[in-house]
């Protein structure tokens, strides 16, 4: 090696060294009200293989229906797509039930006077929540916003909490293994979070929560679920109903509402994947062969 | 080129012979896709030029299938959206190839850039050829930045609105200037329905414009031919090989190896690239607590929020991308590759690396000791083009390359053998 060049080199050493000695020295990120560190859940639909549990979506329903419902709708989601396969598939004529039975009118549409009605949902509409606008949410609600729920889950998500450093580490893991369930992960985090009392020293608004997921902690919400007060799921469905129980199912039944497409999206994906790396391989083999009529 | 070629074109049908005398296209594919001599060492990088290419035909035709459902109104937007998510069939597909491919187009130009960064593809003759490439990443830019907009989201109405308001900081140079650009820009008095359809407009314009682009890239590359990983161009029929079937073998290849990746984001990982809170319908009234455009605009984002004042923010930002324009003109260096230049390679990485800590302090609040870091990968970033290029290509004395391409690839003495064999 000549001189120059390894006087280069230690210069360029020198200089990328103290760079990275900056970085560690300087105090940590002041990441200070960022979010609470977010524990990952263990979901049957996460990862590149993972698909929903239909048990687990009808159990979630019926979570949704007696809890959420009191506040919020699912106005992207239609009462046929509870019947659909990917989904809870619940029977098509209890889904037709269900929705003759809903406490919640269709509005908007109009008579043959031209006057405005309420009516029935079918199978064709939205499942829709207690309120026809969201003046009319506030009004009910001390002017907080119960939002609609269909896409809850995707538009969550949980900040990475790794130190600088191995972000990029934890980054590849999480493309690797197709971890994209950090909606969910927060919002069971969320149905879980809720303290009563709040920690020492917190002074809560009025009408308002604390919990420990919540950015900032206060949350209007009023705590949905409770340890002592349950949904109980049917006898038949062999799961002991517990506050961690319904808040693990009904978020996978709100995941299942903000990607429905969930299921065939990767058993498709596998297909093309098989198919592409057979593929390459074959195209690989053939260059080869090609490329041996040359010295290379 | 045309004087290093392996064989000829001769129409062996009636109708081949009488479109031949009348509009050769078969004679022009012919010598330019067929016949065309590539250099022997290609190495994979090069395929990324073919993906790029299969990346716009990618984005034209998924885009073209899903404005036939899409709404282009601030009412219906982000409706349709999810109309197409869940009703249209197969539609959730169509918008993960959509809004997956736009990433992978991303992913694929920047190797291809610093592609060509490390192995001297801006080097005389090749000035105009990397300054259309250049033009193309920016028309990119502009498309990927509309077509953000599009969904209606939280992220696409902000940043947005962000994004289109730095043009205001012109009003500190002359008064009223910016404001009125920035009006212009929107169509009103603010991010309205009125920025969405025309941004919706030239989203379905500019990949055309692009297409032209392409053409003009393609054919500035076929009048000097490639570089290749030596740095040497294709001097002698030896040097090369023809592009069918050999860089064409290996271009699939390389496609199909990047397909995989695409799928995998595409069915795995569909919204890993984007950002949570553009579920969320767009609403004037509601800021998100981070505001960060697409992965493939924080580097320059970062350099946005690294400089304290904003109009020379704006400058700086797009003086990032307009000073690779100069990259042919500032590269000193008599050898083209950095394979044979033992200091600069040290700059180049230290260059990518600079690029990518910017990528990842401008997803960060610009607050603390990421801006101080930002403020450091900033001046690299320039001093790299500005000083580095100039100053290292005089200074340093560039390894010994090879005679010629043939000479590389098959060692001194077969390549005087080879060399001289002029077909």
């Amino acid at each position: 090696m000549k001189p120059s060049k390894q006087k280069w080199r230690c210069v360029a050493a020198a200089a990328f060294a103290s760079l990275a000695i900056g970085a560690t020295l300087a105090p940590a990120a002041k990441a200070a009200d960022h979010g609470t560190k977010i524990e990952r859940q263990d979901w049957s639909f996460s990862g590149f293989t993972g698909q929903y549990d239909r048990a687990q979506l009808q159990r979630g329903f019926q979570v949704f229906q007696q809890v959420c419902t009191s506040c919020h709708g699912l106005k992207r989601v239609r009462f046929r797509n509870l019947a659909e396969p990917g989904g809870p598939q619940f029977p098509e004529e209890a889904v037709k039930a269900l929705a003759a039975q809903w406490p919640y009118q269709i509005s908007g549409e109009l008579d043959d006077e031209g006057n405005p009605v309420d009516r029935l949902p079918g199978l064709a509409d939205p499942i829709v929540g207690p309120y026809k606008n969201d003046v009319q949410a506030r009004a009910a609600q001390n002017g907080a916003l119960p939002p609609d729920l269909s896409l809850i889950v995707k538009a969550r998500s949980v900040e990475s909490h790794a130190p600088w450093y191995s972000q990029w580490f934890h980054m590849l893991v999480d493309i690797a293994t197709g971890y994209q369930e950090g909606g969910a992960d927060y919002l069971y985090a969320l149905m879980v979070g809720y303290r009563d009392p709040p920690p020492a020293g917190v002074e809560l608004g009025s009408g308002m929560y604390y919990n420990v997921a919540f950015p900032g902690h206060q949350l209007a919400m009023p705590p949905p679920m409770s340890k002592d007060a349950v949904t109980e799921y049917q006898p038949e469905a062999g799961v002991k109903a517990t506050l961690e129980q319904n808040a693990h199912d009904v978020t996978a039944f709100l995941a299942w509402a903000s990607d429905p497409s969930l299921d065939a999206r990767k058993r498709l994906g596998w297909q093309v994947m098989l198919y592409l790396l057979i593929t390459t391989v074959l195209l690989y083999l053939v260059k080869k062969k090609i490329w041996s009529r040359l010295e290379h | 080129m045309s004087g290093i070629s392996h064989g000829t074109y001769e129409p062996t049908t009636r109708f081949g012979k009488w479109m031949d005398e009348r509009l050769p296209i078969g004679r022009m594919l012919y010598t330019q896709f067929v016949d065309f001599p590539t250099p022997r060492n290609l190495n994979y990088w090069w395929t990324f030029g073919g993906i790029l290419t299969f990346c716009l035909v990618a984005q034209i035709v998924t885009g073209i299938v899903l404005a036939m459902h899409y709404q282009p109104s601030a009412e219906l937007a982000f409706d349709s959206i999810e109309r197409i998510r869940r009703d249209v069939n197969f539609g959730w597909l169509l918008r993960n190839l959509h809004a997956v491919g736009a990433s992978m187009f991303f992913i694929a130009a920047y190797v291809h850039i610093f592609r060509g960064l490390y192995y001297g593809s801006y080097k005389a003759p090749r000035e105009i050829l990397w300054i259309i490439g250049v033009l193309i990443f920016l028309v990119m830019m502009a498309t990927a930045f509309m077509g953000y907009s599009l969904p209606w989201g939280q992220m696409s109405f902000w940043g947005v609105t962000v994004i289109t308001n730095l043009f205001s900081s012109l009003d500190s140079i002359w008064k009223g200037l910016g404001t009125t650009i920035v009006e212009w820009l929107w169509g009103g008095y603010a991010v309205t329905g009125a920025t969405l359809n025309r941004f919706f407009s030239l989203h379905y314009l500019l990949p055309f414009v692009l297409a032209a682009l392409v053409g003009l890239h393609l054919w500035a590359l076929h009048v000097v031919g490639q570089n290749s990983p030596t740095g040497l161009d294709v001097k002698t029929p030896s040097d090369g090989v023809p592009m069918s079937p050999y860089a064409v073998s290996k271009d699939a290849v390389g496609m199909f190896a990047f397909l995989l990746l695409f799928s995998w984001f595409a069915f795995f990982l569909p919204d890993y690239l984007g950002h949570a809170d553009n579920y969320i319908e767009a609403n004037p009234l509601v800021t998100p607590p981070h505001i960060v455009p697409e992965w493939y605009f924080l580097p320059f984002y970062a350099i946005l929020r690294a400089i304290p004042s904003k109009l020379l923010g704006v400058i700086a930002m797009f003086a990032a991308i307009g000073v690779l324009l100069f990259v042919p003109w500032l590269d000193t260096s008599r050898v083209r590759s950095t394979k044979y230049r033992p200091i600069y390679r040290w700059f180049f990485w230290l260059f990518v690396f600079s690029a990518v800590a910017l990528g990842w302090l401008g997803s960060k609040p610009p607050e603390g000791d990421y801006v101080f870091w930002a403020r450091v990968f900033t001046f690299y970033y320039f001093a790299h083009f500005l000083i580095v290029m100039p100053l290292v290509g005089w200074l340093e004395t560039p390894l010994k390359v090879p005679g010629s391409i043939t000479e590389a690839v098959l060692g001194k003495e077969k390549g005087a053998e080879a060399a001289p064999a002029k077909t």
